[in-house]
């Protein structure tokens, strides 16, 4: 029986102190140790997207990290999106054009999208499509995702030249 | 998934130390993309994971224009399409690093791990066989080379010995007017495992009219990753033109042994090889001529 093991990480800003077992996933430590439960599980071999998180500055699938890789990492989960009660742009853009039904992939579109926009403010909708497609919908078709993040995006040009 | 124990060696020389302990019962993770999985559906199984992305030889990426690629075994597929030389100058690598998984696979996942994971359809091998590139293997009875058209054995299975562990793949030095491509037929634009694919190395005249060398190789339609051997050599001292290419893609349908399943008949995928192998080669000619 393999031991549990001490990891330090900053999570979310936070330097955090979590045991886990060697064979536990990142995703498994975040929901089920630390509660933060916004990384959600779905397929659970790397096709969905559903528990994308950044890690060290990339975004991975958290049910293909093991917890114990943790050690050392900066890690940002979905919870860090929203900052103090307010809702982050590309949050709100969700909200508004209608880019979710049921609700269980939009944390991992969250995540990936606010990358790409940071890494790439100007990425055309193909861009859009192409580093969104580890993420998986089976609700919008994923027209009105692509519509949130491209609406997201003109906002923060009009934001930034009025 | 099974209980197994965790280390991460910082020196080669421990993690040799720890996979010759453990006498075939360690696996080794880099991006862990195929080996999490395969260890949580009971595919494989460990003992102990040997975590080698602490390891500098494995995690080095090296390159100028004068010298060779050194890509350690566990640098992830976004440090070579992000790096525009590389890009430039072994474009059907970065073509292939650009279309494993979706991005978040890309953070992860290695060209060295899509070597070692050894599937019939791996992305990365092709574009490795067009580049000349040689596997370096360390071990219990020190460190080895192997081409990495002789890597693979059959589905899943390589020349790595229990105890032994990729540590680089190194591709020699860029020469003027040469460039690649690699391309792979799925059904759907992204995320899928290829149903064919090639990869086309080729290297111009000055004035880029003429091939003077090329190197093709294909993947998904056998056991192995294949080099195809009759139809890079034929294309040696023969203009670069569609005619050429057309040709070369017939001969290198000749490799190909292909199944049937779920994802492409016997008949569709040889085809597939045709086609994939004219269009890399156009593609890969038009980017040497700027090279």
């Amino acid at each position: 029986m393999a031991k549990k093991q001490v990891v330090t990480s900053n999570i979310n800003g936070e330097e955090v102190e979590f045991l886990c077992k060697p064979q536990q996933s990142l995703l498994e430590v975040l929901r089920d140790e630390l509660d933060l439960t916004g990384a959600k599980e779905g397929c659970n071999n790397g096709n969905c997207g559903a528990c994308t998180v950044m890690l060290n500055g990339h975004p991975v699938n958290s049910c293909l990290v093991l917890g114990v890789e943790a050690e050392g990492a900066e890690i940002t989960t979905v919870e860090s999106i929203a900052e103090g009660g307010e809702l982050h742009p590309l949050q709100q853009c969700f909200l508004e054009d209608a880019a979710l039904q049921c609700g269980i992939c939009t944390p991992g579109f969250l995540v990936a999208a606010k990358a790409l926009l940071e890494k790439n403010p100007d990425a055309t909708e193909h861009d859009i499509r192409f580093n969104l497609a580890n993420n998986l919908c089976r609700c919008t078709g994923y027209d009105k995702i692509v519509k949130a993040v491209q609406n997201c995006q003109t906002q923060s040009k009009e934001a930034v030249s009025p | 998934m099974k209980d197994f124990d965790y280390a991460a060696p910082t020196a080669l020389e421990e993690a040799v130390a720890l996979l010759a302990q453990h006498n075939g019962s360690a696996k080794i993770l880099a991006g862990g993309t195929d080996i999490i999985v395969q260890l949580r559906e009971g595919l494989k199984d460990a003992d102990v994971v040997v975590d080698v992305k602490k390891i500098p030889e494995l995690t080095e990426l090296k390159y100028s224009t004068e010298s060779e690629l050194s890509m350690g075994a566990s640098v992830p597929c976004y440090r070579l399409y992000e790096s525009p030389e590389i890009v430039s100058a072994y474009g059907a690598v970065t073509d292939s690093a650009r279309i494993i998984g979706g991005w978040q696979i890309q953070s992860r996942a290695s060209v060295g791990g899509n070597l070692c994971n050894s599937s019939p359809a791996a992305d990365s091998i092709p574009s490795l066989i067009a580049h000349h590139a040689v596997a370096h293997i360390v071990g219990p009875n020190g460190s080895r080379e192997v081409p990495v058209t002789e890597f693979c054995t059959a589905p899943g299975k390589n020349v790595l010995e229990p105890g032994e562990l990729l540590v680089k793949i190194t591709l020699p030095a860029p020469v003027s007017k040469s460039a690649s491509a690699y391309l792979r037929f799925i059904p759907r634009n992204e995320m899928d495992i290829a149903v064919a694919g090639v990869g086309s190395w080729v290297k111009l005249s000055e004035d880029g009219g003429t091939i003077t060398d090329a190197r093709i190789g294909v993947c998904a339609v056998s056991a192995t990753p294949q080099f195809a051997e009759e139809a890079s050599a034929f294309l040696a001292g023969k203009p670069a033109t569609d005619e050429t290419f057309a040709a070369a893609g017939e001969l290198a349908k000749k490799v190909a042994s292909p199944i049937d399943d779920m994802r492409g008949t016997v008949e569709y995928r040889i085809h597939l090889i045709g086609v994939l192998t004219k269009r890399t080669l156009n593609i890969a000619c038009e980017r040497a001529k700027d090279n």
